[in-house]
């Protein structure tokens, strides 16, 4: 039980480790600020969420596993708020969004 | 007086699960500290649906699972574009309605759409929402309108 608990955690952290790594990629890549956003959500959620699933599943049934339940969950709240803020604002200001033509809509 | 109870509840919780220590004299410094920051938060008039949204709690954590598994499904989706050599990208922005009575409902809808990469919400408006979408099939999905629905089920007619 032990082990297979210890298995799926690291399979967790390590898939999560990956995404972490395409959406920094994904950042490089990408042509615009917006597209970029894109890229840096898939950090923000299936990065952060599989990293901290797998250290829940290391720490158990204790508190320990309750705090790191609770950074999920404010890390889901909070990531998409800052998202949101980031594009607002470029919106704002007038940052254009590059289109399927490569023209500026 | 039930949004008071609900932050009253919620914050003695934390208090518990936070501290870990369970000895007489903690314990009272977190019943102090709670009703210390209830009548704090009352005097300032902060304490209703939007601070404590206890009439959805309920319905939201039905929708949570759904939303996760859109996240993990648009995450694939958005993953496999970045790693494809051509980077088969098209963005464009798109007005999708948003039918949610009140404020908390359209945070909960523009905050859905923004975890979900591939989307990303940029201005929020009373019943609809501007957002960049990365590819048609992101633009396709939020315009089926079934998280917007799914919302809206979570507010219900509170």
């Amino acid at each position: 039980m032990e082990l297979i608990l210890d298995m799926a955690s690291w399979i967790l952290i390590v898939v999560g480790s990956v995404f972490c790594v395409i959406g920094a990629v994904g950042l490089l890549r990408m042509p615009d600020f917006y597209s970029r956003i894109h890229a840096s959500g898939i950090t923000d959620t299936l990065g952060a969420g599989c990293i901290l699933g797998g250290l829940l599943l290391q720490s158990g049934l204790t508190l320990v596993s309750v705090k790191v339940a609770f950074l999920l969950f404010f890390a889901l709240i909070a990531s998409p708020t800052a998202a949101h803020a980031l594009a607002k604002a470029a919106y704002l200001t007038g940052e254009k969004p590059l289109t399927r033509r490569g023209k500026s809509a | 007086m039930k949004y008071l109870i609900g932050l009253g509840v919620t914050l003695m919780a934390v208090w518990l699960l936070w501290s870990g220590h369970y000895s007489p004299l903690i314990i009272s410094f977190g019943v102090a500290s709670c009703a210390l920051v209830l009548a704090i938060t009352h005097r300032m008039n902060v304490v209703d649906n939007e601070a404590v949204p206890v009439e959805i709690t309920g319905r939201l954590l039905i929708y949570l699972p759904w939303l996760a598994w859109q996240v993990i499904l648009s995450n694939l989706a958005v993953a496999r574009i970045i790693l494809s050599p051509s980077l088969p990208i098209a963005p464009r922005l798109i007005r999708t309605p948003a039918g949610q009575k009140g404020e908390v409902g359209r945070v909960i809808f523009a905050n859905s759409i923004t975890l979900t990469p591939g989307t990303v919400s940029l201005i929020v408006n009373d019943n609809e929402i501007l957002v960049h979408a990365l590819t048609q099939e992101a633009e396709d999905d939020l315009q089926s309108g079934k998280m917007n629905e799914q919302v809206i089920r979570v507010e219900g007619n509170a």
